[in-house]
């Protein structure tokens, strides 16, 4: 009942002037040849007349004919709706009454195209907002959304009063305010609803004020003003380049186009006679002052088209102005559009800063995982890991090896953590027995060694696991991201790897302040004579600092293949960053690190994004920027100063 | 010749370069019997220019104990410098031929934007970039072959030099550097053709007519003359007061400043003349390779360059040309396929895929075990002696070669 | 002025700890000069500002005849001006010989290029005999002076020294792990080495500082405490109480 009154209110309000509306098989029948041979361009008044008929019938008259269930009785030519009844269709008339049976073949079946079919689905947007149908209500909204138009305004507004659904009400009124801005009937209400958003970030409502501010150039006379909202005037040499200032004018018909010099090049050897080309030897054809006398005395004679000299295109380009003017006639609306985009712009721009943040963040806590365990081995032992990278590696290929056994991801990455600190201690703890034992105080020896032990691993994990990249699947749920909003969404992994440098920081500082150990090794790291005479036995300390280091390491590793794919050289491809890290935040200082790390990850961010097109050239800025960067600093962010830095 | 009377290995090395010339010229396919092959000649040929840049490596880390890991990044930039003109002049060569079949004769203008969308075409651009100004001449390139890679040294060194960076600092701060500089070369809008890299380079500009047989030998030659050179010049270098500075610069290089020498400008010195003769080295090597790209200048190029010298032992010229070519050599003789395989029942040892593994461990063992690398065997032969270092290490800082009487 | 070492007013401070504290200090330019002070009192530090190592963060530290500030020059450039410095433990250049050590020390042109082209002369081989004579090493100039015992090492440093021809000599701590015999050969020399220029003597040991005989300057948190003869300071109530404890 209410339906049927919305409907013919709504007729009436669609169609004031008429007192009574044709019936739809009235309008079916005066439009039959249009209806029949339907498309795009012509059938859009004939829809409207239907939606506009008032009749509650109209939504399944258009349904059917958009689902190709409204034919033509080939008998007398009767618009009829088609029910699928055995082999047979059960035919109903516009009127809604029965009109018995008829086989496949007695009908006519109307097939609109994809085009018509919008204009249908258009049509019949108005009726689904108020379909009792949740489902219908929301795909209506979703073809306003996708093709908004100006005839949808009124139906969503009338619809608005009536919807129950709160999540549903609150779509249709902000695409009733979008439509307004678009379609709105009077200036003043369309800045209205532009207002109305304030400073929104949706990226619905830029698609809608965007338009609004698309303008098109326009070439007046010089000291002339176009008609309508002009932008601003394009001033040759400055906002527009001379050569396409020209080049509007070639297009617009006003000037002759300039010559190309292949263009030349190709008249002028059309042209040669007797090894002359216009009276000039074709020797001297290699100077291009011989090409202009050339050309020029060929053009004399008539034999090639005129070409506009420099002169001539720039007295062209001069006698003229080069404006842009919005489509958009009100200027009013424009302002009102400009206004609500800069200030949308900052907030984007607000946005943007703190996805970056969020950004510079997550990778600063890779770089962080990566370097904390080279600090720790650098910072006690004042040795320098250069398989440290393959330890990250081990870490990465631990994890793809348990996940080949365990097959539940989340089970087997509890399983890999561990299992991959167990890995890596040890072989950290094998090579410092092995190899960094002997070494100590040949800091550059223990820098090379080690660098051996890198390229021997590398090359083994190579042979092993082949060159391709090994996947390390993470669970569910670190999939997907969490959304913020249209501008800032963070991955899990990433938060899981945040989360993950927060609580390595924290055992860290535990370890260090808290535990027995952490007192060793802080005692060793400053004075190791003195602390081995207190009976701290450093060689089991640089040792449990170097599984320490290297367990971290591994751990790392399994958080990065999680990140990045599992290769040989994932070590290798974070190693530098990690120096980087420990070499900016100073040695020696679980806080150095962190600076560090949050330096260099927010340094890389903040030039990829000055910079986005080119990654390589923001880290080779980066890298230069830390090297001028120890200049100022040498010692790092957070230095030891004075005596105990032993200088 | 007092010089060579106190440097007697100078002698004993230029006599051995020019036997080793002499037979291979005497088995080249161009110049003798053609019992090795072209591509073999080149081998050996870079097998010099890499000697030149361990001569050069080993005096910036075996005597004055900067461990640089940026040496190749010099190396693979005066080959850059040389590969530009190859590459310009080439070009050039190809584009004229082309449009001198056209009726009219191209324009200097045609012929440069020619030569720029032939050499370009690959990274999508036309336009020459500004850095290939000098590359139609040879004499200018040629300069830069020097001049760039001391540039280069002397902005980078006197920056680290000046802040005291030193030891592993350092290191990690020019391998930074290789690094930032290979990044930098890896974009296509470096104007270096991104990681296409230059190639053709074997084609000498003008020799067309030249057979690669004749030219396999010249660059042979001329890889030896400037290794005889580099190493006279170096052994010179260190002969007299100054390398006595520089061995107590690795020592100790604050005692050296108490002394009123200026450490950073002996450093500097030293890092901007190595880097110079790594240019020079380059700019042989890669017309024999034919080929440069930015992965040449990878850190890992530098560190094996330090695995040479520190192999063939440091702190003597001679150990770092032997290092270097005993490496590179036996490295292209494993990754060449051409080491036989070893079955060991279970598996077979491929030692395309385990030499980097031996190389590793190899290296390793060198470090710990035979840190005079195989300099010391010259030692073994001559009865000469180190003294006795009580297990002491040789580099600088806390590792320097000292024989402490007692910790204060 | 007849100082040739003027320090004045000179403050540093080491992560907010006062090392040096308003010190001024005056030395001629020959006369032996003895520094003493408990730990901590600020001696080092004190040679540390004077050879440039440590830069003060207020104060003058002039030198020489033209009063040249030395502070903001390097150590290299202080050296060349003229003052030596000799550090408590002997630090030679143990792969080299003695010889290649003494003409290393030599006076001579500093810079690398002129170095690079130097070659010794008659003079040269002449002077670093004569020096090896002076500290008692002239039948080991070929050997390598690692192989040196200690006190050689010691006595080579020495020599290094005075192949420098420094007008300032500033020696820390030289009779520490010596036999009584080489203090008192320390002595002699310090004595005679003061009459040509100005020397500097860092020194805890009160036996050996009274044994030098000469001006005593005490220093204590970082500042002068007292100066004067050994008599007169060791007499000093404050003195007594610094090292004697309260």
């Amino acid at each position: 009942m209410i339906r049927i009154l919305l409907a013919a209110a709504l007729a009436l309000a669609l169609a004031p002037g008429l007192a009574r509306a044709d019936s739809l098989g009235d309008i079916l029948n005066a439009n039959k040849a249009l209806v029949e041979h339907a498309s795009r361009l012509t059938i859009g008044p004939v829809i409207d007349k239907l939606a506009a008929s008032g009749d509650p019938r109209t939504e399944a008259l258009l349904k059917a004919w958009g689902d190709k269930k409204l034919g033509l009785r080939k008998s007398d030519g009767t618009f009829v709706l088609l029910t699928r009844k055995g082999g047979d269709y059960a035919l109903t008339l516009p009127d809604g009454s029965g009109d018995g049976t008829a086989k496949r073949s007695d009908i006519n079946i109307l097939r609109p195209n994809a085009g018509v079919r919008r204009l249908i689905d258009g049509a019949l947007v108005e009726f689904q907002l108020s379909s009792p149908d949740l489902k219908t209500r929301t795909e209506a909204l979703s073809i306003i959304d996708r093709h908004p138009e100006a005839g949808q305004l009124k139906p969503l507004e009338a619809s608005l009063k009536a919807e129950t659904d709160p999540a549903l009400r609150a779509r249709k009124e902000r695409l009733l305010r979008l439509l307004t801005i678009r379609f709105g009937e009077s200036t003043p209400k369309r800045i209205a609803a532009i207002d109305s958003f304030g400073a929104d970030t949706g990226l619905d409502l830029r698609g809608t004020l965007n338009p609004l501010l698309d303008s098109h150039r326009v070439i007046t006379k010089a000291g002339e003003r176009p008609q309508g909202n002009v932008e601003r005037q394009l001033i040759p040499g400055k906002t527009i380049t001379p050569e396409a200032a020209y080049d509007l004018l070639v297009a617009r018909g006003d000037a002759p186009a300039r010559l190309t010099p292949l263009a030349r090049r190709q008249a002028l050897e059309a042209h040669i006679e007797g090894g002359k080309v216009g009276g000039v030897p074709v020797a001297q054809m290699s100077d291009p002052e011989a090409r202009d006398r050339a050309y020029a005395a060929l053009e004399k004679a008539g034999k090639v088209p005129g070409a506009a000299t420099r002169h001539e295109v720039a007295a062209a380009v001069a006698g003229h102005a080069y404006w842009r003017v919005y489509q958009e006639a009100d200027p009013a609306m424009t302002t009102a559009a400009k206004a609500a985009l800069a200030k949308i712009a900052v907030k984007v721009d607000a946005m943007q800063g703190l996805d970056l943040l969020i950004e510079a963040l997550s990778l600063a806590s890779i770089y962080f995982l990566a370097a904390i365990g080279l600090a720790l081995t650098f910072g006690v032992m004042g040795v320098i890991n250069m398989a440290h990278g393959e330890f990250i590696m081990m870490g990465a290929y631990t994890g793809y090896v348990v996940q080949q056994i365990v097959p539940d991801y989340t089970l087997s990455l509890l399983i890999a953590l561990p299992l991959a600190f167990a890995v890596t201690f040890a072989a950290g703890v094998a090579m410092e027995r092995l190899v960094v034992r002997h070494l100590y105080k040949r800091p550059l020896e223990t820098l090379l060694a080690t660098f051996g032990v890198s390229i021997a691993l590398q090359q083994i994990a190579k042979n092993i696991f082949g060159t391709q990249a090994r996947p390390l699947t993470s669970p569910g749920w670190l999939d997907g991201a969490w959304v913020l909003n249209d501008v800032v969404s963070i991955s899990y992994i990433r938060i899981a790897i945040f989360v993950l440098g927060v609580v390595f920081l924290g055992l860290f500082l535990w370890v260090m302040k808290r535990t027995r150990l952490g007192l060793e090794l802080r005692a060793v790291t400053q004075n190791p004579a003195m602390a081995a005479s207190m009976g701290i036995n450093p060689d089991r300390i640089n040792m449990l600092a170097f599984g320490l280091g290297s367990g971290i390491a591994g751990i790392a590793g399994v958080a990065l293949g999680l990140y990045a794919k599992v290769t040989s050289e994932l070590g290798q491809d974070y190693i530098v960053q990690s120096f980087m890290t420990v070499v900016v935040g100073g040695v020696g200082n679980i806080w150095g690190t962190l600076a560090g790390a949050a330096l260099i990850g927010t340094l890389q961010k903040g030039i990829e994004w000055l910079n986005p097109s080119n990654t390589l050239a923001a880290q080779t800025y980066m890298i230069l920027f830390i090297i001028l960067f120890i200049q100022v600093r040498p010692r790092g962010i957070i230095a030891l100063k004075g005596r105990a830095a032993g200088d | 010749m007092t010089f060579v009377k106190k440097n007697p290995s100078v002698l004993w090395f230029l006599v051995i370069l020019a036997v080793f010339t002499l037979a291979v010229t005497l088995m080249s396919p161009g110049t003798g019997t053609g019992v090795i092959s072209t591509s073999f000649v080149k081998t050996l040929g870079k097998t010099l220019c890499l000697a030149m840049v361990a001569l050069a490596m080993d005096l910036v880390w075996g005597y004055t104990g900067i461990l640089s890991l940026g040496h190749m990044a010099f190396f693979a930039v005066g080959g850059y410098m040389i590969g530009m003109w190859l590459m310009y002049a080439r070009t050039e060569e190809i584009v004229f031929a082309a449009l001198a079949k056209s009726p009219i004769p191209p324009t200097p203008a045609e012929l440069h934007d020619g030569i720029a969308s032939q050499i370009f075409g690959v990274v999508g651009s036309s336009k020459m970039p500004a850095i290939w100004a000098f590359a139609g001449s040879l004499p200018a390139q040629l300069a830069l072959v020097v001049l760039v890679p001391a540039a280069l040294a002397l902005a980078f060194g006197w920056l680290a030099f000046r802040s005291r960076v030193a030891g592993v600092y350092l290191s990690i701060l020019t391998q930074a550097m290789t690094l930032a500089l290979a990044l930098w070369l890896f974009q296509n809008d470096s104007g270096l053709r991104g990681n296409n890299g230059l190639s053709g380079l074997q084609n000498i500009p003008g020799l067309n007519h030249v057979p690669q047989e004749w030219l396999s030998i010249w660059f042979f030659w001329a890889s030896a003359a400037a290794l005889a050179l580099a190493y006279v010049l170096l052994a010179w270098v260190v002969s007299g007061k100054f390398g006595s500075v520089i061995r107590a610069i690795r020592d100790d290089e604050q005692r050296v400043r108490f002394l009123g020498y200026p450490v950073e400008g002996y450093k500097l010195f030293v890092f901007a003349l190595t880097a110079v003769i790594a240019g020079i080295g380059g700019a042989l090597y890669y017309p024999q390779a034919g080929i440069i790209n930015p992965a040449e200048l990878a850190p890992i190029a530098s560190i094996y360059l330090a695995v040479w010298v520190a192999i063939g032992g440091r702190g003597r010229l001679y150990g770092a040309v032997m290092g270097a070519v005993f490496v590179s050599l036996l490295s292209s003789w494993f990754t060449g396929g051409r080491a036989p395989d070893v079955p060991l029942g279970f598996a077979t040892i491929h030692w395309v895929d385990w030499w980097q593994v031996l190389l590793g461990l190899a290296f390793v063992l060198v470090t710990l075990f035979a840190p005079q690398g195989l300099g010391g065997l010259v030692d073994l032969i001559t009865g000469r002696r180190a003294p006795p270092r009580h297990g002491a290490p040789l580099g600088p800082d806390t590792g320097s070669l000292q024989e402490r009487e007692a910790e204060e | 002025m007849s100082s040739l070492l003027e320090v004045s007013g000179v403050c540093v401070t080491f992560d907010g700890f006062r090392a040096i504290n308003n010190l001024s200090f005056q030395i001629g330019p020959a006369e032996l000069r003895a520094v003493i002070g408990p730990n901590g009192a600020g001696k080092t530090t004190f040679m540390d500002i004077v050879t440039g190592k440590t830069r003060p963060d207020a104060g003058r530290v002039l030198f020489g005849e033209k009063s040249i500030s030395l502070l903001r020059r390097s150590e290299a450039e202080i050296a060349r001006i003229g003052v030596g410095r000799k550090f408590q433990r002997p630090t030679v250049f143990e792969d080299q010989s003695v010889a290649d050590n003494l003409m290393t020390a030599l006076k001579a042109a500093r810079g690398p290029w002129k170095v690079l082209f130097w070659r010794p002369g008659p003079a040269d081989h002449a002077r670093v005999l004569e020096l090896a004579d002076q500290v008692g090493l002239a039948a080991h100039l070929a050997r390598k002076s690692g192989e040196l015992s200690h006190g050689q090492k010691q006595w080579l440093e020495i020599g290094m020294l005075l192949a420098q021809e420094p007008r300032l000599l500033l020696v820390d701590e030289p009779a520490a792990g010596m036999t009584l015999a080489e203090r008192e050969q320390t002595t002699a020399m310090l004595v005679d080495l003061a009459k040509t220029r100005a020397v500097v003597v860092v020194e805890h040991d009160m036996e050996f500082v009274r044994r030098l005989n000469c001006k005593v300057t005490v220093l204590h948190e970082g500042s002068v405490l007292a100066e004067g003869s050994i008599d007169h300071v060791t007499a000093d109530p404050q003195v007594v109480e610094v090292y004697l404890g309260r």
